[in-house]
């Protein structure tokens, strides 16, 4: 399994730390003090994060920890109860999904949620939408606006497309993909509104080993060629220990350690949280 | 040529229902001009096509973008009577500009109506937009019932459930009055006028479809949420489409209206609404061609179901039972794909032998 070598994290405003190379750049997404509660139930609490311009971040935890959750608020589906979310360097205080991918943040889901009876190409060029630059009357009248930017969209598709090796795919319908393939067309949808910070949610959900294997390196490949930053969830520990750069683990709604893989894989709150505490 | 071969095969549908229409067009003209066609069916020409706009204008947002509008009749009403005063006032402008500038103003006049009502209603997920569209087309229709418009020299007259108010002076003509319904109309609208505005409108819901426009329309329809993250306003969109609808509508209504001397509010009630509906879910939600297809059958049918006299409508529910079966039916859809393959194949064939 390729593995990214061990970074060094350093600190950024406590309590926040980002990977070396990223130090003296600005954070991409720095969400403080964030919690949201449904009715009397505090879901998450206190959640603190910085994240550097091209980090790979991993977010893990048991089932119910709350990190869907924490994606639905740093993408405003939810409104926090608490706290900041800063995206670089803008308060996100009562704005929309919409206004927040237009700030940078794109986002795949856990439980897939493409448009199905659009074709894959299509549903690439509805990432690129904010992109694609005629209006809904050139479109209508079939200006010369429309053809050349119809063009331009769909070779920026396939090229997305091809990261994955997906392009000879382009013309089937989204809910005919293969289960893995389907989830490989979400990143590519999430990638083409051109983010800054992209969130994956259980990207190797469903993946073989050796597709996982895949994922990790066209991952790594995504964050290296577009030099964006990487927010993952993940059960799988080999992907998450393979590329993540630092690792924020979360129980029942709260941080319980920050770090390194290794830093992680050695803390004893981390193993307790999976396995439970031994007892007698 | 070569752009068609190449077309996708949204354009390739595209293209089909352009046929259609003008195959549609060049035989129902011939009939008329070798005088081939009863005076029943070549009086229900003009509203065939009328009910074609409005088929193919309600799948825009049943279809298309996924809402469900009960009230199709109500912006076909307000085009209409719009369409009526504006003809009226017109005078004698020459015949093909009043038409036209009568079915730009009421298709302008329908889109401000439907503008008004989406921006509460679209806001919200789910049926709302249903229950509201219902309730504006009894409005619209009660709202005509008490409406009373007059023209003199002076100009229009508006006045409100008292024909007295309109204050005209004696030599004033009397264009709605109120539960009468428009009176006097000049009938302008010919069956070319009315293909051409279907075939407009057809070219523009296509190329509004196969475009970033339509795309984000259905992105919206198919998942509302992953829309959202990838940066397109619901709200927007669904305004367009639904806008861009009751505009269509409000022009069918114009080319329906000026077909007849008169014409009553009633005529557009919950019934208009629901057989438009009936065309749109018949015809499949979001093919155009079959609602195309669908309207211009549903429309003549009740007419060649004539002699079943009492029975009319009973046969009518029975033919749209069985057409709903017969096309929801898989094994039956499987059979007919395959036939259509092995035809082509054989046309295939008996080509290369040349």
């Amino acid at each position: 399994m390729s593995k990214s070598p061990e970074v060094k994290l350093v600190n950024v405003p406590s309590p926040n730390f980002v990977p070396e190379k990223d130090a003296d750049k600005p954070l991409v997404l720095e969400a403080a003090h964030l919690g949201i509660d449904f009715g009397g139930l505090v879901a998450v609490d206190e959640f603190n994060i910085g994240i550097g311009a091209t980090e790979i971040c991993g977010l893990i935890g048991p089932n119910g920890a709350g990190k869907t959750t924490i994606f639905n608020l740093l993408t405003k589906v939810y409104e926090p109860t608490r706290g900041t979310i800063m995206l670089g360097g803008k308060d996100t205080h009562n704005m929309t999904p919409v206004q927040v991918n237009q700030m940078g943040i794109a986002r795949t889901f856990q439980n897939i949620r493409l448009f199905d009876k659009l074709s894959v190409e299509e549903n690439v060029k509805i990432g690129l939408h904010n992109h694609i630059g005629y209006h809904t009357l050139s479109g209508v009248f079939r200006l010369p606006s429309y053809w050349k930017e119809e063009k331009k969209s769909h070779e920026r598709a396939l090229e997305l497309l091809d990261i994955f090796g997906m392009a000879d795919l382009a013309n089937v319908t989204a809910d005919s993909l293969p289960y893995g393939a389907q989830r490989r067309l979400e990143i590519v949808r999430a990638l083409a509104t051109g983010p800054k910070l992209l969130l994956l949610d259980e990207p190797a959900a469903g993946m073989n080993p050796s597709e996982t294997e895949e994922l990790m390196n066209n991952i790594r490949k995504i964050r290296d060629e577009f030099q964006i930053a990487v927010l993952l969830i993940e059960h799988d520990m080999n992907l998450v220990m393979g590329i993540c750069e630092s690792i924020v683990v979360l129980n029942f709604g709260r941080i319980i350690a920050k770090g390194t893989p290794s830093q992680i894989q050695g803390n004893p709150q981390v193993i307790e949280a999976y396995l439970g505490t031994h007892r007698g | 040529m070569n752009m068609i071969k190449n077309a996708s095969s949204a354009s390739k549908k595209a293209f089909l229902n352009y046929g259609i229409v003008i195959v549609f067009f060049i035989v129902f003209q011939t009939l008329v001009s070798t005088g081939n066609i009863t005076s029943a069916l070549k009086g229900q020409l003009i509203p065939i096509v009328c009910y074609m706009i409005m088929a193919v204008s309600l799948n825009l947002v049943v279809g298309i973008s996924g809402e469900l509008s009960l009230g199709h009749a109500g912006f076909m009403s307000v085009g209409a009577f719009t369409a009526v005063i504006v003809s009226s006032a017109m005078g004698d402008a020459a015949n093909p500009a009043k038409l036209v500038v009568s079915m730009i103003v009421g298709a302008g006049v329908a889109a401000i109506a439907g503008f008004l009502i989406g921006i509460p209603v679209l806001r919200l997920n789910g049926d709302y937009l249903a229950i509201v569209t219902l309730a504006f087309g009894e409005i619209i229709k009660n709202i005509l019932n008490c409406l009373y418009v007059g023209i003199d020299e002076k100009g229009v007259h508006f006045a409100f459930n008292n024909p007295d108010a309109l204050g005209m002076n004696p030599l004033g003509k009397v264009v709605i009055n109120g539960p009468m319904g428009a009176v006097g109309i000049s009938k302008i609208a010919t069956f070319p006028a009315a293909v051409i505005l279907l075939m407009i409108i057809l070219i523009v819901i296509q190329n509004l479809v196969n475009s970033r426009t339509g795309r984000a329309i259905m992105a919206i329809r198919d998942n509302r949420i992953a829309a959202e993250s990838m940066g397109l306003s619901p709200m927007k969109y669904k305004m367009l489409a639904f806008t861009v609808s009751a505009s269509m509508a409000g022009a069918a209504g114009a080319v329906y209206a000026l077909n007849y001397s008169t014409l009553v509010p009633k005529k557009f009630d919950f019934n208009t609404s629901i057989l438009v509906l009936v065309f749109v879910v018949l015809g499949g939600i979001g093919n155009m061609t079959g609602s195309l297809i669908a309207a211009g059958v549903l429309v003549v049918l009740p007419e060649l179901l004539r002699k079943f006299s009492d029975y009319r409508m009973l046969v009518y529910a029975i033919v749209l039972i069985l057409v709903m079966l017969v096309t929801n039916n898989e094994k039956l859809k499987g059979r007919i794909d395959t036939f259509f393959k092995k035809f082509r194949m054989n046309i295939a064939k008996g080509g290369r032998k040349k």
